[in-house]
């Protein structure tokens, strides 16, 4: 049996035909590969928007009695630092990995509807911009990113800044929901021969769930939208208290949203940190099964805890018990996780890696923000922590010290595979370190000023009551951030070109998509792998591994291998533009309205009716 | 000796389904909440509308002293009930004619029943019809007094009525964007997943029908 | 739904999956399932109208039970989810049960079940409490 020699210094093909490169060809891609690419550029520059949002906050908050912003802009300001993180950061850098990292997991060549993958990254990138664009002009939504009615009904908010969240919402909630029909069905359907669904990689597992989580939750937020929306627009009376509307439909609509959304947050950057800790540990992941029926189990319990967000509404005992139990039950699996992942590294042979640390990282704070979590899910206590700067110290610790980090951890360990370079080690360690006393020190003051009763979303405070030290603390602990954040950037893209070349696997890693090229080629595989285990580079069988051989081949096209991929297009970019022309028209002129109506119409039929690839006997 | 891995056909799938089958019902999944959200919302505000016209009571405004009458139809909207479940019926005799299109057809009932383009128009008109009636409906509504803005009635009815209405109309849009292409190429067996999602669709719309139908008219 | 062997022949795929289709219902079945969707329409409305039987305890359970049932027959035999494979049914009455459970919880959160089926019926147009 003929063996490929292995190359002795692995250099960077081609791995897509001429005349492939250039802006239309980006344009017009519905290759997934590049689709994570563009999710995670667009993303990482809308935190970078988001950071600076922050700062601003930050400065405005050093010191008492400051007056660096109004209070209406500070408004603004926290209302879109929350909403760009949330929806513009997070959750597309998880896009990116869903994007990127799935069809490659699961031994598949592309998603299940690829120009529906494209549609998905250009309706976020317009809502994106439609939805950001507005604070330049001091008209940014200020009505905190949860939006409360009956505050932002039209009486209470008069000015367009609500219109454009509640459209910004909208448009970006149709992003979600079409990546998640998306995924799911590649999901189920895509998998390469062997792969069971106890054999899928546990990012692919836990990015399974939230798909879910997502088709379940934003349906939701949706018709709470459009009620506010009609509200707005058409005089109905939806939240209007005095016609008899309950004040608190809206915050039920939303939360029931918004918690699964935070699992959706956070649930892929777990996923992440167990693909990187058995990496660096050289162990596979503790307690697989468990992982899995944990990961579950968050999802459908967090559709049963969201009136936690209200204790303090006046529920009545019963609801609020209840909500407290299952709160507190929901600590469980979550807890198990962070036992399993410390069983995972205990008796490995760790190498502390930039993307070790930062998944290291992430089991540790994410724990501090789960403790506050819990003191939380108790109702008289959450009376005094709740909208007091103890929750902020929560779920930045949760999503900063949870989510981000598992993220860079994740982008540390996979940008390898995307760029074919490797990061800086000595750069990462600069960013993980500044990254990791930075968020300490800008959140963990803040669980002190909450307790000693400082409110959130106040643009300023009087001296004299305890607070002035820890607001010092924080804000330095930003600019901190900051450096942290300029360091990451410079070694991003400074590695894009100098890095050391990767090579397939250059952390000896055991998934489908460490056997093959870095970069990878279009077509990912040359010939679709048979799987035999979890971890077929490590524990696979001779099958495995010979096709994993074949498949870290490099400088064959998909025209050699006669591969046919799908023709690029256009269309979904088109059908994108449409819908934000229409929602536009809503706030400005009804022409536009039917604009974009006939330019969504004309495309999709275009779109539908056009095949996907090429004819194929 | 090497076993290599086996050449896997271009459209290998894991479970031997077609994809766009697995996606539509993880949409109608998705569609379930919708509806759900906006169903509970009139549920809770069921009875809470500070004035009237009423669904299914008599309300006398105390400061003009006109008497609205309960608003609700219910002969008419049973009616319309009717046709859309009809509709679901040519909908399935549809997707049949195409699925069994090359049969040979003997009878006069066979060939019936083997139209396609009988049965999708039958469900195309049946779905305008059933438009028809929610128009002639809303139109009679604003009419007696109760609109959008009315009060608490009249905005989550409309809203959920038109929601459902609007899915309806896009319904029939697909129904006869299938006709076109029947008309144009002919549909025969290898579209019959296509028009299978487009049925799959259909019959979810009367679906949630039969719950607005019990929840919001006949329930009082 | 392991499908661990390798289907190296389409012809045998696509067999496989119309085995799990494996049988499709004909006119004659949905001739019988459109009469009955028929009747238990004609039934609900008929009750409708019979004031004594609105009045009681009884009319809101029959009538969910009535709907429940055509929702149920739509489903199986139009949707045919009985004869499909069984992922559908698990990606339909997932979310169906998600979405069931999330009124109920809406209705006794709003006071709604508490007003329709406690002690004294609701007054109609009287402001929650």
């Amino acid at each position: 049996m003929a063996t490929t020699a292995a190359p002795a210094r692995p250099t960077i093909h081609p791995t897509y035909e001429p005349g492939k490169s250039g802006v239309w060809a980006w344009l017009t891609t519905v290759d997934h590969k590049r689709i994570g690419m563009l999710y995670l550029m667009t993303a990482l520059s809308f935190f970078v928007v988001g950071g600076i949002e922050a700062v601003i906050i930050r400065i405005q908050l050093q010191a008492p009695n400051q007056h660096v912003v109004s209070a209406e802009f500070y408004n603004q300001l926290f209302t879109m630092h929350g909403t760009t993180m949330i929806f513009l950061v997070i959750m597309p850098l998880s896009a990116a990995f869903f994007n990127f990292l799935i069809p490659l997991q699961i031994g598949a060549r592309d998603v299940a509807f690829p120009r529906l993958n494209a549609f998905s990254y250009w309706v976020y990138l317009f809502g994106g911009l439609f939805i950001t664009l507005p604070i330049f002009f001091q008209v940014a939504p200020n009505g905190g990113w949860f939006g409360y009615a009956p505050l932002t009904t039209r009486p209470y908010s008069p000015g367009i800044n609500i219109d454009f969240w509640v459209m910004g919402l909208q448009i970006l909630g149709i992003s979600s929901l079409a990546a998640a029909f998306n995924f799911i069905t590649t999901i189920i359907n895509l998998r390469a021969p062997g792969m069971t669904l106890m054999r899928m990689p546990m990012f692919t597992w836990m990015s399974f769930v939230v798909q879910f989580l997502l088709i379940l939750a934003f349906p939701v937020i949706t018709i709470a939208l459009v009620f506010l929306l009609f509200d707005r627009f058409f005089g109905t009376q939806f939240y209007e208290v005095a016609a008899g509307a309950d004040p608190l439909l809206w915050q039920h609509l939303f939360w029931i949203f918004g918690h699964p959304e935070v699992y959706i947050l956070v649930l892929p950057a777990f996923g992440l940190v167990s693909e990187v800790l058995p990496t660096y540990s050289r162990k596979p992941l503790f307690g697989y099964p468990v992982m899995v029926y944990s990961g579950i189990l968050i999802g459908v319990l967090g559709f049963g805890v969201w009136a936690h967000h209200m204790f303090a509404v006046g529920m009545g005992a019963i609801a609020d018990s209840f909500f407290a139990l299952a709160t507190m039950l929901i600590g469980i699996p979550t807890g198990v996780k962070i036992f399993n992942w410390m069983a995972t590294m205990a008796q490995g042979s760790i190498r502390f890696t930039t993307s070790m640390k930062f998944a290291i990282g992430l089991v540790a704070l994410f724990t501090i923000g789960g403790i506050s979590g819990v003191m939380h899910s108790s109702p008289p206590a959450d009376l005094q922590q709740t909208d007091s700067y103890f929750i902020v110290a929560h779920f930045h610790y949760v999503l900063f010290g949870g989510s981000i980090m598992g993220i860079f951890a994740g982008i540390y360990h996979y940008v390898p595979k995307m760029t074919g370079r490797l990061m800086d080690e000595k750069l990462g360690n600069w960013h993980f370190w500044l990254t990791f006393i930075g968020m300490n020190l800008t959140f963990f003051p803040m669980h002190f000023a909450g307790m000693l009763g400082m409110p959130r979303r106040i643009y300023t405070y009087d001296s004299g009551q305890g607070w002035d030290t820890f607001n010092l603390m924080s804000s330095i602990g930003s600019y901190i951030l900051v450096v942290a954040s300029v360091i990451f950037f410079h070694n991003f893209f400074r590695s894009r070109k100098r890095g050391e070349i990767a090579g397939p696997n250059p952390w000896h890693a055991g998934t489908l998509e460490w056997s093959l090229p870095s970069p990878v080629p279009e077509y990912n595989f040359a010939t679709v792998p048979t799987v035999t285990s979890r971890y077929p580079l490590w524990e696979g069988s001779e099958v495995d591994l010979e096709s994993a051989r074949i498949n870290s081949q490099e400088g064959k096209t998909a025209a050699d291998l006669g591969i046919i991929l799908p023709y690029p297009t256009i269309k979904p970019l088109i059908v994108a533009a449409g819908i934000i022309v229409m929602f536009t028209g809503l706030i400005t002129t009804k022409v536009l309205v039917f604009l974009g109506a006939a330019i969504i119409v004309g495309s999709l039929y275009s779109w539908l009716l056009s095949p996907l690839e090429p004819e194929h006997h | 000796m090497s076993a290599s891995a086996q050449p896997v056909p271009h459209h290998y799938t894991s479970t031997g389904l077609d994809s766009r089958k697995i996606a539509i019902w993880a949409f109608i999944g998705s569609e379930c909440m919708l509806f759900i959200s906006l169903i509970s919302t009139y549920l809770i505000y069921k009875g809470r509308s500070l004035v009237g016209p009423f669904p299914h009571e008599v309300w006398t405004d105390p400061s003009t002293g006109h008497v609205f009458r309960p608003i609700l139809n219910i002969p008419v909207t049973s009616a319309s009930t009717f046709t859309l479940l009809m509709s679901s019926l040519f909908m399935v005799l549809a997707l049949a004619a195409v699925q069994n299109k090359e049969i040979p057809k003997h009878t006069r009932g066979d060939r019936i029943l083997g139209s396609s383009k009988l049965w999708l128009w039958a469900t195309a008109i049946a779905g305008a019809t059933f438009l028809g009636f929610q128009a002639f409906e809303f139109t009679s509504f604003v009419h007696e007094g109760l609109t959008i803005r009315r009060n608490l009635f009249g905005s989550s009815f409309f809203t959920l009525t038109g929601f459902h209405g609007a899915h309806v109309t896009a319904g029939v849009i697909w129904l006869l964007t299938l006709l076109s292409i029947d008309y144009r190429r002919g549909l025969g067996p290898k579209d019959a997943l296509n028009v299978d999602i487009a049925a799959l669709y259909w019959h979810f719309v009367d679906v949630v029908w039969i719950a607005i139908f019990t929840l919001v008219y006949l329930l009082r | 739904m392991d499908h661990d062997t390798v289907h190296s022949d389409p012809a045998v795929m696509t067999a496989h999956a119309h085995a799990e289709e494996h049988h499709h219902p004909q006119w004659g079945t949905y001739k019988w399932v459109a009469l009955v969707l028929f009747v238990i329409t004609v039934a609900e409305v008929w009750a409708y109208y019979i004031p004594s039987f609105v009045a009681s305890r009884a009319f809101v359970p029959t009538l969910l039970t009535l709907s429940g049932a055509k929702f149920a027959i739509v489903v199986m035999f139009y949707m045919h989810l009985k004869y499909d494979h069984k992922l559908f049914r698990v990606l339909f009455t997932g979310p169906l049960l998600i979405a069931a459970t999330l009124l109920m919880a809406l209705l006794f959160l709003f006071g709604q079940v508490v007003a329709n089926f406690g002690p004294s019926g609701p007054p109609h147009g009287t402001p929650p409490p």
